[in-house]
């Protein structure tokens, strides 16, 4: 492997979040809900970096932690190489401006009793006090031209907007600020399938346009085929496999990425005629030691179960799965 | 004659003081035994509309204003509510996409099983017991022995949904209508239920209707489509044929946008602007304001159903599909 | 979500609604402009006559056309009282409504917005108060004050501890109403997007949590009202409220109370009618709001 001439712009190592789940307070049991598991991940500039998985995987919970909503149990966070995990707000406050999130839901993500316009100066006006409002204004105007939203919206609230166009807000206001990184969190999910499309090559263009480097989560995988560079894919909160696009959808190492291409419906038709087992998730406030996936897994091993396996390279594709039996 | 024959369906809802609006303006559909057909379009397009409605299940104030409902001889809309209760959860049952539609939640799965059993059926309580425990395990719900007990929330979502198909199919049905029964299901889970929907309908000869706005699942599962889009069928045919060659624009745009048909890092093709809402549609043909072949006569008249295909210029060449 | 527009609309074409908000519209306004509109000031005892006392009403035999409704026992008009009475229950209700809404909404955004202990803690207080009857908590206290200081500073401040008693014996229901709303919000993604930007917490509760969650303030708000007029009334007519040179609503009642049977039935009867009808407007009205603000019973035209 090649040293990459410049450090990766957003990176992970050994991140753990745990959660104390709310018990009666006479209750002997302490249930910790193990939400990631020592998730190692490096984010290149300027790629579009998707991490798939479902429900349960920790994907929502990285990029929450990523973005400073949650604070990690263990483990470090590091942009452009400062660590950014205990940094205190002052210090925070320029690297806000850097890194910014789209979410899931356009009809959570406004303020309902914001009109457009303050939904997206906010940002500026508290990250960049120092702006004139002149200044605040045009940075406003400008990006609601590059997202493709009308200049007359910014009088108007969210209530007033379809979902799409909703969604266009939000990005607007991720984008008001010139941040770097953009985690975006199943951006279109929500979304109609006609407007989805939209939103993507919306999301595209603005990457070719500012040189943005995308955290893309989602569990659509025909999406990630189209749009991603590289994709970790994760279960129960750990990485089972990290590698290019190309090489996971042309030869996944790791099984459980295996089960899921294979669940992926083709218009082809013809994969859900052989009957499937039914897997169910194992729980994440009790992991099994060793290979989380070991429950459900179709080539599983003793050593599966004893002892947790390590992203390791696997093949000659720079591909890396935490797998004891992938090769 | 055809298991389940709709002519015409009409359903209105009122609006403001006087008016009235159309959620569904004219469908058709004919289903034959064992048949199973998809139901495609986006929210707010009707397809949710109509399985209520074949099943007389429209609420006030929405009303059924025209049309007929035909189940094995059967006039469905004619019936009076004890009538239909014979055929509603016992001849034809219902998917849901949220399990809680179904499942009651201070029951457990057991008794909820029994009761629909001996409320279509005169049976034994314990038989009706044995007979549950012989679906539960049909749909691979493991333990299904001890399950009879457990209440719904302690089952996560898959299998909680894999009851409701197990509920579905108590009364050995000859139809089931699924909405959306997978969408809010993981990936992988989504491929479990349905692969056993699908092997359940052709083991029994089940006739399906699936409702959903997936492509894939749709192509997966289905023999027949149905395109619906502001409350109209724009095309409908044959699964395969429609997937490799839509006639209509609508379908074309649906298909063309998909990643699975873009080169990969090219521009996604989007269809421009969005479906109009059934309180505003335009005139004549609903699409043609977002439709690139549209004339003056689309603009003009509603086109009819002709060979499958609602549009006065369809498409006639086989759809892009990118290797 | 509702507009200006669609509130408006909504108002006009509900005849309960229009008939009470006039109502409340024409006590208000009587209330506020009492010394332009009352023929006498029943309290500038200047102007009081005992010659003038225990007169019926104008209309009949024995009533003078100077007292529309008649006099009470100290000759003072029970029409001019009663203005001036109305003012005195509007003022200590919307008072002590203002001082149930200002402490039991941040005490309510507080314990939604961190959880935790505080939120515990503060609930269980609120159930403990909430176990205590208002009107309990209201005798007590104002018994202990009316025996601590004599009859003088009593009068001067009753006011003041009326609407503090009132208001803070009530806090629970505007606080457990803001929690539940501000639980609802928090994990809304908009409070997300706010902390991404790095906004501190209290800038998060109060410039985008607590404007989403004021809709059911507002409507328990009209209802508190009426509960805090009524609970005055009763208290005065217990005659720990209001005193009598000063009256309220409650406590004409209260003067006129003893004289029902011995036949001046005037000075109470006005001064309750007035009453129950400022309570029936404002509970009609709440009723409304509470009905036109209910996301669940949106009509289609909104």
């Amino acid at each position: 492997m090649t040293e990459s001439a410049s450090s990766p712009i957003v990176e992970t190592r050994g991140l753990e979040m745990r959660f104390n789940l709310p018990t009666h307070f006479l209750s002997r049991e302490k249930p910790v809900l193990h939400a990631l598991s020592g998730v190692d991940i490096k984010i290149e500039k300027g790629e579009t970096f998707c991490v798939v998985g479902e429900s349960g995987c920790g994907k929502t919970t990285l990029g929450r932690a990523i973005m400073g909503l949650l604070t990690p149990s263990s483990g470090e966070i590091y942009f452009e190489g400062q660590r950014i995990d205990t940094m205190d707000e002052a210090a925070r406050k320029p690297v806000r401006a850097d890194m910014q999130m789209v979410f899931q839901n356009p009809y959570a993500s406004l303020n309902p009793r914001r009109n457009v316009y303050q939904t997206l100066a906010e940002p500026i006006r508290h990250l960049m006090p120092e702006k004139s409002s002149q200044d605040v204004r045009a940075q406003v105007e400008d990006v609601l031209d590059a997202t493709g939203c009308d200049q007359s919206w910014q009088r108007k609230l969210p209530h007033e907007f379809s979902g799409g166009q909703r969604q266009r807000i939000a990005i607007a206001r991720a984008l008001v600020t010139n941040p770097a990184f953009i985690v975006a969190d199943e951006p279109i999910s929500a979304l109609d399938v006609s407007i989805q499309a939209q939103i993507l090559n919306l999301l595209n263009d603005l990457q070719d346009e500012r040189g943005l480097t995308y955290m893309f989560i989602t569990h659509d995988l025909s999406v990630v085929e189209h749009f991603g560079d590289r994709v970790a894919v994760m279960y129960l909160g750990q990485v089972m496999e990290l590698a290019s696009t190309e090489a996971i959808y042309r030869d996944p190492k790791h099984p459980y990425t295996q089960l899921l291409l294979d669940a992926i419906p083709s218009l082809e038709g013809g994969s859900f005629d052989a009957p499937r087992e039914p897997g169910e998730l194992p729980d994440p406030v009790n992991p099994p030691p060793g290979c989380p996936f070991a429950p459900r897994c179709p080539i599983v091993q003793e050593i599966c179960r004893a002892e947790r396996p390590r992203l390791r390279p696997v093949g000659d594709s720079g591909t890396l799965a935490a797998c004891h039996l992938a090769e | 004659m055809p298991l389940l024959e709709v002519k015409d369906l009409h359903v209105a809802f009122p609006k403001g003081k006087k008016g009235e609006v159309e959620a569904l303006r004219g469908v058709d559909l004919v289903l034959e035994k064992g048949q199973r057909l998809g139901v495609v379009g986006e929210s707010g397009a009707g397809k949710s509309m109509l399985a209520f409605a074949i099943l007389n299940l429209i609420a006030e104030p929405g009303r059924v204003t025209q049309g007929s409902v035909t189940f094995d001889g059967n006039d469905l809309l004619g019936m009076s509510e004890r009538q239909i209760r014979r055929i509603r959860g016992n001849r034809i049952s219902m998917i849901f996409q949220d399990p809680m539609v179904t499942l009651n939640p201070v029951l457990s799965i057991g008794k909820q099983m029994i009761e629909t059993l001996k409320a279509h059926r005169s049976i034994s309580t314990r038989e009706a017991h044995r007979l549950s425990v012989e679906k539960l395990n049909l749909v691979a719900i493991p333990s299904a022995e001890s399950r009879m007990d457990a209440y719904p929330h302690e089952l996560s979502g898959g299998l909680r949904q894999r009851v409701v198909i197990a509920i579905a199919l108590l009364t050995d049905p000859e139809l089931i209508i699924a909405d959306e029964p997978t969408t809010a299901l993981d990936v992988t889970i989504q491929a479990e239920i349905m692969s056993l929907i699908l092997r359940l309908c052709r083991e029994n000869d089940v006739a399906l209707i699936l409702i959903t706005h997936d492509l894939g699942v749709v192509a997966e599962v289905t023999e027949r489509i149905m395109i619906m889009y502001a409350g109209k069928c724009v095309e409908t045919g044959r699964t395969r044929d429609i997937i490799d060659a839509p006639k209509h624009p609508y379908a074309v745009g649906l298909l063309k946008a998909l990643p699975q048909n873009s080169a990969k890092g090219a521009k996604l093709y989007q269809i421009p602007g969005s479906m109009p809402p059934i309180t505003n549609l335009p005139t004549g043909c609903p699409y043609h304001p977002r439709c690139e072949r549209s004339t003056d006569e689309c603009r003009a008249s509603m086109p009819p159903l002709t060979q499958g295909v609602a549009c006065f210029h369809p498409m006639h060449e086989q759809a892009e599909t990118a290797q | 979500m509702i507009t200006w527009q669609g509130f408006l609309k909504r108002f006009l074409s509900d005849p309960v609604a229009i008939g009470a908000g006039i109502v409340l519209l024409i006590l208000i306004v009587m209330a506020i402009f009492a010394p332009f509109i009352a023929p006498q000031n029943p309290y500038d005892l200047l102007q009081l006559n005992i010659m003038d006392s225990d007169m019926p009403p104008s209309w009949r035999d024995g009533g003078d056309e100077r007292f529309w409704l008649g006099t009470d026992a100290q000759g003072r008009g029970v029409f001019s009282t009663i203005v001036y009475g109305t003012g005195i229950s509007l003022l200590i209700g919307i008072g002590a409504v203002i001082v149930q809404g200002v402490l039991g909404v941040t005490l309510g955004l507080w314990a939604g917005y961190k959880g935790g202990w505080i939120d515990s803690f503060l609930m269980r207080m609120a159930d403990i108060q909430m176990s205590l009857s208002t009107l309990m908590i209201a005798i007590i206290a104002l018994a202990l004050f009316k025996a601590a200081f004599d009859a003088n500073i009593y009068a001067d401040y009753a006011i003041f501890m009326l609407i503090l008693i009132i208001g803070v014996a009530e806090w629970p229901k505007f606080a457990r109403t803001v929690r539940s709303s501000v639980l609802g919000e928090k994990n809304k993604e908009y409070v997300d997007a706010a902390r991404v930007i790095g906004l501190p917490a209290r800038k998060v509760m109060w410039g985008h949590i607590l404007p989403n969650t004021l809709t059911p303030v507002l409507v328990i708000s009209t209802i508190q009202v009426a509960e805090a007029i009524m609970t005055e009334a009763a208290l005065s007519f217990l005659g720990l409220g209001m005193p009598t040179d000063k009256p309220s609503l409650g406590s004409l009642i209260r003067s006129g109370f003893e004289f029902i049977f011995s036949g001046s039935w005037w000075i109470t009867l006005y001064p309750a009618i007035v009453l129950v009808t400022l309570v029936l407007a404002l509970n009609l009205l709440g009723d409304w709001l509470r009905d036109v603000l209910n996301p669940k019973l949106r009509r289609g035209d909104d």
